[in-house]
C-alpha cells in the first residue's frame, strides 16, 4: 500500500476508504483461516453438495475454532501471571 | 491540501480494482491446492474424467462450504455482540 501512503496524509476520505477496504481484508484473511482448517477436517471426498452432517461440522468448526482462540489467549494470561510476566531474573 | 474529487476516486478506483484482482488470484490459488490434494492422489499423464469430474464438484463445495463458513462467522459474531 506504500503507493498510497503519501497521498493519505493529506486526504481524509482517502484514509477512510483503505481502512475500510483494510478491515475488509482482514475478515476476509480471518474466513480464509477457518476455511482451510474446517475444510481439513469436514470435507472427505468432493460430491454433489454438502451434505447435513458436513455442514454441521463446518459451522461447529468455526465456533470451536474461536472458542479454542478464547480458551488459549485466557489460559495464556493466566501462565503469564503465574509467572510473574515471563520476566528472567 | 485535500486533492481534487476527480483524482480522488481515481485513486480509489485503482485500488478497487487491484484489490480485486488480487482476491480472485488468492481465490484460484485456494481452489487449486485444494481442489488439486482432494482429487488428484496419483498425478497420471492427464487428468482422467473422474478427477476431472472430482475438481468441479470441489469448486462448488469450495464455494458452498465459503458461504456456510461466512454465515456461521457473521452469526457467531452477531452472538457475541449481544452478549456483551
Amino acid at each position: 500500500m506504500s503507493d498510497y501512503e503519501n497521498v493519505s496524509a493529506i486526504d481524509q476520505e482517502l484514509q477512510d476508504f483503505l481502512d475500510l477496504e483494510k478491515q475488509k481484508a482482514q475478515v476476509n484473511a480471518q474466513l480464509d483461516e477457518f476455511n482451510e482448517i474446517c475444510w481439513e477436517k469436514c470435507i472427505g471426498r468432493p460430491s454433489t453438495k454438502l451434505d447435513h452432517a458436513t455442514e454441521m461440522c463446518l459451522s461447529n468448526c468455526v465456533d470451536r475454532f474461536i472458542d479454542t482462540s478464547v480458551l488459549i489467549t485466557k489460559r495464556f494470561a493466566e501462565i503469564l501471571n503465574k509467572r510473574g510476566g515471563m520476566n528472567d531474573n | 491540501m485535500a486533492m481534487d474529487s476527480a483524482k480522488r476516486g481515481e485513486i480509489m478506483e485503482l485500488a478497487k480494482q487491484q484489490i480485486a484482482v488480487a482476491n480472485a488470484q488468492e481465490l484460484l490459488s485456494k481452489m487449486t491446492q485444494r481442489c488439486f490434494k482432494k482429487c488428484v492422489n496419483k498425478p497420471g499423464s492427464s487428468l482422467d474424467s473422474s478427477e476431472q469430474k472430482c475438481i468441479s464438484m470441489c469448486m462448488d463445495r469450495f464455494m458452498d462450504s465459503w458461504d456456510l463458513i461466512s454465515r456461521a462467522y457473521g452469526q457467531r459474531l452477531q452472538r457475541e455482540q449481544q452478549n456483551q
